[in-house]
């Protein structure tokens, strides 16, 4: 079933005459996890914002698994749960009691408070740190209090915003383990500025800069959209630049030094056996031949750039 | 709501705040209450003798009252300055915001930890003079008069200090304001006083905080007096709701 949990629409604001979101759309699905991915500032931490409720937009609409955010903000925000940048706790509490008291103020029926509160405790690993304050657990632990509080009421899309910064390599993945098997029961959106975070996590990217949704692709799409490939050919007795282009498959050659070409080539045809070939067989003395592949950052910074350029240009 | 509430009124209690205020206001209202019973054993012989002369409850009970609505307004900034702009501070109003809870939900929860946190306090300042039941004859009706003056007091400067607490993200400034607040309310009327232009100084006395509660002091419980907290309460309440609510806009 492929019912669509939240969908924002044309969401925008501002603060004071800075745009920090412009005009974004999206749709999430039951099961997705969705990754919003770019550059600090560029508005995650804002639509985040917006979607729990926190933040309201100045122009557009949220609904909820059918509710409309602005309109019944009571009912859609039962079905969200939201951990921002900073987990928002009380360090003077303990686990329990704090689990609890966000059980109680997710209006979970008393009856089914406790049971709620144990199985966010198992979920998200912390049974062995229920009596412990707040206040006295490392990062790592504070973040799955976050997350615990963030999934008590069973929401059925679970909210994000950067989960991972801030911690050490081994909580970074055992956050990331959590957030995957939580994902299994809930739908995600997650925001991140770390790239292999959303291939590791996401089925689906949306990368957004400067408040701007600038692409919006599953995450094989992206995967695919970075290997637009080029080969790197250096030849000592490189032919004219046509026949270069000529060879089937190359689509433009790029002219790096006298020797050093750049041929850009469609995926589905390699052209590199008939570029060994005939360097052979006209002597054109191959010396190099590198194939080479973005990057996820390479792409990242590309698509973000090409976004950027023509802005760029109108304010030359 | 009530959970809110009673979270609030619990993690009161976890702060060593909330002990050291009871400590030490009962220990200052404690030492008055002893001057005033020595007040009073020194002029008994003297008035005893008088008809219609004031009693226990007139001369202790309700002087010690009177102090402790001084005390009070020292104290009640420091309970209520943590109550929204801790939360700001330590980032964790998204927490309530984001949860199914209306605004009105979260004002009114805070409100009702912090008040019951006072009722506390006033049950522990109403056990002095209670305990002088025990050898004389109170005027139950003069003090119950007086309780519920100094709870409306109270309750009056739990919504200030709210509201002031809402405006900021720093405890201090909250308290420093709900003081200057809570300070000014409380001297207004002496310009009241003065009595050169009549009509400002009328105003000025209604205004006063203090002036409504010395009618219940007196044993007047006017509906204009509790009229005149219940509405600063509910002015107050209205207000951090919409600063809340506004603060989502901007």
């Amino acid at each position: 079933m492929s019912s669509v949990l939240l969908s924002a629409k044309e969401l925008s604001r501002s603060y004071g005459q800075e745009k920090a979101v412009e005009n974004i759309s999206f749709e999430i699905k039951r099961g997705e996890v969705l990754g919003f991915l770019g550059p600090n500032g560029a508005g995650k931490s804002t639509t985040m914002k917006m979607l729990s409720g926190n933040l309201s937009p100045n122009h557009g609409e949220i609904i909820i698994n059918g509710y409309d955010l602005l309109s019944q903000p009571k009912q859609a925000k039962a079905h969200i749960g939201y951990l921002p940048e900073q987990p928002p706790l009380y360090k003077e509490l303990t686990v329990k009691e704090f689990l609890s008291f966000c059980a109680k103020i997710n209006q979970i029926p008393s009856s089914k408070q406790k049971a709620a509160v144990d199985t966010a405790i198992e979920r998200c690993g912390l049974a062995d740190v229920t009596q412990r304050l707040i206040g006295h657990l490392s990062k790592g632990y504070q973040q799955r209090v976050g997350i615990a509080q963030a999934i008590i009421h069973t929401p059925a899309v679970v909210i994000l915003d950067e989960p991972t910064s801030g911690l050490d390599p081994i909580q970074i993945r055992e956050i990331r383990h959590l957030i995957r098997d939580i994902a299994t029961e809930h739908s995600v959106i997650l925001s991140t500025h770390i790239l292999p975070e959303v291939e590791m996590l996401c089925d689906r990217v949306q990368i957004i800069n400067k408040g701007q949704l600038i692409l919006s692709d599953t995450i094989k799409g992206f995967g695919q959209q970075m290997q637009t490939s080029h080969l790197l050919v250096e030849l000592t007795y490189p032919p004219a630049i046509n026949v270069l282009e000529g060879i089937a498959g190359v689509i433009t050659v790029e002219t790096v030094t006298d020797t050093l070409f750049r041929l850009h080539y469609i995926p589905e045809n390699n052209p590199i056996n008939e570029i060994v070939s005939r360097a052979a067989s006209e002597q054109w003395q191959l010396t190099q031949l590198t194939p080479q592949q973005h990057s996820l950052e390479d792409v990242f910074m590309k698509i973000i750039r090409d976004e950027s350029h023509p802005a760029e240009q109108e304010t030359l | 709501m009530i959970s809110l509430a009673k979270n609030e009124l619990y993690r009161l209690f976890l702060s060593p705040l909330a002990w050291i205020i009871l400590a030490l206001s009962q220990l200052i209202l404690a030492y008055l209450f002893l001057t005033h019973i020595d007040y009073f054993i020194q002029i008994q012989a003297k008035i005893s003798a008088i008809p219609g002369a004031p009693g226990v409850t007139e001369l202790i009970a309700i002087p010690l009252l009177n102090n402790a609505a001084t005390l009070l307004l020292l104290i009640a900034p420091l309970v209520t300055m943590r109550l929204i702009a801790e939360e700001r501070r330590n980032e964790s109003l998204p927490l309530l915001l984001s949860a199914p809870l209306s605004t009105h939900q979260i004002v009114l929860g805070k409100y009702l930890g912090t008040f019951g946190f006072f009722l506390v306090l006033l049950l522990m300042i109403s056990l002095m003079p209670l305990s002088l039941s025990l050898g004389s004859q109170l005027d139950f009706g003069l003090l119950a008069s007086g309780l519920l003056g100094l709870a409306l007091l109270l309750a009056s400067f739990s919504a200030i200090g709210l509201y002031l607490s809402s405006l900021t993200k720093q405890p201090t400034i909250a308290a420093m304001t709900t003081f200057a607040s809570l300070f000014l309310l409380w001297i207004i009327d002496w310009a009241g006083n003065t009595q050169i232009t009549a009509e400002s100084s009328n105003l000025f006395s209604w205004l006063s905080l203090l002036r409504h509660y010395q009618s219940l002091l007196q044993g007047q419980v006017n509906s204009s007096d509790i009229a005149y907290y219940l509405i600063v309460i509910s002015t107050f309440l209205i207000l951090t709701i919409r600063r809340l609510d506004t603060e989502r806009l901007n």
